[in-house]
């Protein structure tokens, strides 16, 4: 399966219509008309739509401050250098359990966060480790929770699928699918009840959307005016899974329309495409305290974890996706644009590399968790040793 | 002390502690214009308004991991299950999210939540509607499991659990609403969680006995105490932290023990403290520990049948011979 873009729409409402009695239903991948997703790829259809992701990519640079520009960049590649070192980490022993990469999806994280106010809300799946980095974790403290070490962000009893930073508005990653939706509704409802202008963004693959914490989610979030943030990585496998063997209609962002909730198709390899979309939905919660649901059209270039063998699609379909890399894409478009040199581009290399060294080290180093911590924390109160 | 029902102590309850904390917030199915399925929440909406007092669609999964969520960011929430029947949808979020949330954020969030209502059998609702949950939450560590039976436990504890830090899964019974009883008139009256109370001292055997079967066992004790036998009949109240520690002084007094309860008997709490009783007390013991639950089937419609599934007056009499060897 390829995915062709032909144009983005902005945030809105998609009214609900009944279909006409002989008005065949709309063909599943039709998205509001305008993005269609196909098996038949027409070659030459898919290199120009890449041209114009690219140009509208480089439109968007224009528009934004260049620190604000490398700054995005450089912690993409931190994600990026980091979920290698994890898998580095998960082959050696030194990490265990599951462990989830975010590699080819960095730009939802790093766009979404640039839109965010430091004080608002995040909550996210299993896959958490770019969010955590991105809305500003220390990673040496991610690298140390991986590693089942005291000095890790959840004290060593969470793990890959389970980091939280309170300090941060970090409200964990969550491990079973969809379950974090309703915790983020509450989260969104706790700001409204407190009469703060925070936004909770609630992160989720598209598996999720079938769960019905989805569904339960979204009609409380509007019947309430929530402002809350749907961000559906739309990463096209719920594990081996892919989209079409379990969707019936699979365009998520349509499915708002059922709660008449605005939405929006956004193209998840492009960082700038994402930061002005959740932007607009940011605007909309904390303006008028409304909900939105994205679909973020985004594809993991590694297994769902790193047990996964990966025997449900081909080498040529990762590497079709991996051409908009996006790492890569945002790099080549501001070297086009005369907004980063290469010397420039191996120092940000040379001190992310370091920075993850030095996240291995802090994990190294930290201690275990001393044999006491086993019965801590399970009541704020008591011992759980009766 | 004023003599009220038990869903006048729950009202009070809630009232009072919503007066006293504005984070706290009650939501559930018809908990607001309805005044309550069971008009627990009467009156609460027309004092607190619909920003307190939410109804929610029947959604249990969403409104119970709202309530977590919601607790995450600071609120007190107390979120009301119609019946517990209905928390089985919201389990996931009970479970996986409330339960766990403090032990896998390293201690970072707590969850001051209370999820409550009717549990236990009623009158002719037949499977789905007729069945006691405690021992799928008294199950796992996180949760704290409540289970008054009187209306000044019921108020006393709800309190605490509401003041509590931990989520607490509180379990009324939905046959005990109209149930009257004397409830202290002190401004804050609390019964902390965690300890269990003697509702009658006696010499002869121990009674376990909660929420529905507290008030069956104190009437088995009157007719067992004309027959000679002087029963004490412990109320642990609280399922989970439990006080075993009463019930084994109360066993090394009376050396026989028989446990009521609605619920199934496999793997549920009358086990555990069957188990805990012969880990702890066993040489004291003078015969084994007899359980009285509720029928090993689903709860039938039919009226004679509903009454053979259920513990009786009877039923704990006969233990009690049994256990004393009077038979």
């Amino acid at each position: 399966m390829q995915l062709i873009f032909k144009s983005m729409s902005e945030l809105k409402v998609i009214p609900m219509r009944p279909r006409g009695k002989d008005e065949p239903p709309p063909p599943n991948s039709n998205f509001n008309g305008q993005a269609e997703v196909t098996d038949a790829i027409d070659p030459i259809a898919l290199k120009q739509e890449h041209e114009q992701r690219k140009s509208e990519q480089q439109e968007r640079i224009e528009d934004t401050e260049r620190e604000t520009l490398i700054g995005m960049l450089r912690q993409m590649i931190l994600i990026r250098r980091f979920e290698e070192k994890s898998a580095e980490g998960y082959s050696l022993g030194k990490i265990g359990g599951f462990c989830h990469l975010y590699i080819g999806q960095e730009a939802v994280a790093v766009g979404a966060m640039a839109a965010l106010r430091p004080d608002d809300y995040l909550l996210t799946s299993y896959r958490d480790h770019g969010h955590a980095i991105a809305k500003g974790m220390s990673a040496e403290e991610v690298m140390a929770e991986l590693y089942g070490k005291a000095g890790g962000c959840s004290a060593g009893k969470g793990g890959s699928m389970h980091l939280f930073d309170g300090d941060i508005n970090f409200l964990g990653g969550h491990g079973i699918v969809g379950g974090q939706i309703p915790l983020a509704t509450g989260v969104a409802f706790a700001t409204k009840y407190k009469g703060t202008d925070q936004v909770t963004l609630c992160f989720f693959g598209e598996a999720a959307v079938n769960q019905g914490a989805f569904h339960e989610s979204l009609n409380m979030a509007q019947l309430w005016k929530l402002p809350c943030i749907y961000v559906c990585e739309n990463n096209q496998y719920g594990m081996g899974t892919s989209l079409e063997r379990a969707m019936s209609l699979q365009d998520v962002s349509q499915k708002a329309c059922a709660y008449d909730i605005a939405s929006e198709f956004v193209d998840g390899m492009d960082v700038l495409a994402v930061r002005d979309a959740v932007g607009r939905a940011v605007k909309r919660a904390r303006e008028s305290s409304l909900p939105s649901l994205l679909e973020i059209r985004t594809y993991r270039f590694m297994g769902h974890s790193m047990s996964d063998p990966g025997n449900y699609r081909t080498r040529a379909e990762i590497e079709k996706h991996q051409e908009r890399d996006p790492v890569k894409l945002f790099t080549q478009n501001l070297k086009e644009k005369n907004l980063i040199a290469d010397a420039q581009l191996a120092d940000i290399e040379k001190s992310v590399r370091e920075e993850v060294e030095r996240t291995v080290q802090f994990a190294e180093q930290s201690p275990e968790p001393a044999p006491e911590e086993l019965y801590t924390h399970v009541y704020s109160t008591v011992s759980s040793e009766q | 002390m004023a003599v009220i029902t038990m869903r006048e102590a729950l009202n009070q309850a809630m009232r009072e502690e919503m007066q006293r904390d504005g984070n706290i917030f009650l939501m559930g199915e018809e908990v607001a214009a309805y005044q309550g399925a069971y008009k627990v929440s009467k009156g609460l909406l027309e004092e607190f308004g619909d920003k307190r007092v939410i109804d929610s669609p029947i959604t249990e999964l969403g409104f119970a991991g709202l309530g977590v969520g919601a607790a995450m960011a600071g609120l007190r929430p107390v979120i009301e299950f119609m019946t517990f029947n209905f928390s089985i949808l919201a389990t996931d979020q009970i479970i996986n999210s409330a339960a766990k949330m403090l032990y896998m954020s390293g201690g970072q969030f707590k969850i001051p939540i209370v999820f409550r209502g009717p549990n236990g059998s009623a009158y002719q609702v037949s499977s789905q509607h007729s069945q006691a949950m405690e021992s799928w939450y008294a199950h796992f560590p996180g949760l704290k499991v409540v289970m008054p039976s009187t209306p000044a436990d019921a108020k006393g504890l709800l309190k605490s659990a509401i003041r509590d830090d931990d989520p607490v899964i509180f379990l009324e019974q939905e046959r005990m609403y109209g149930i009257k009883g004397e409830v202290p008139d002190e401004e804050d009256f609390t019964i902390p969680l965690g300890q269990a109370d003697i509702k009658r001292e006696g010499t002869d055997a121990t009674i376990v006995a909660r929420s529905l079967t507290v008030p069956l066992a104190l009437k088995a004790a009157e007719e067992l105490e004309k027959m000679g036998v002087s029963c004490e009949v412990i109320d642990p109240r609280t399922i989970r932290p439990l006080d075993i520690k009463t019930i084994i002084e109360s066993v090394k007094k009376t050396n026989r023990v028989v446990v009521a309860e609605e619920s199934h008997s496999f793997c549920g709490v009358g086990a555990e403290i069957s188990a805990q009783i012969a880990e702890q007390a066993f040489d004291y013991l003078d015969a084994p520990v007899r359980r009285i639950s509720g029928a090993d089937a689903p709860m039938p419609y039919a009226k004679n049948l509903e009454k053979l599934a259920l513990p009786d007056v009877e039923k704990i009499v006969a233990a009690v011979r049994e256990v004393a060897y009077l038979d």
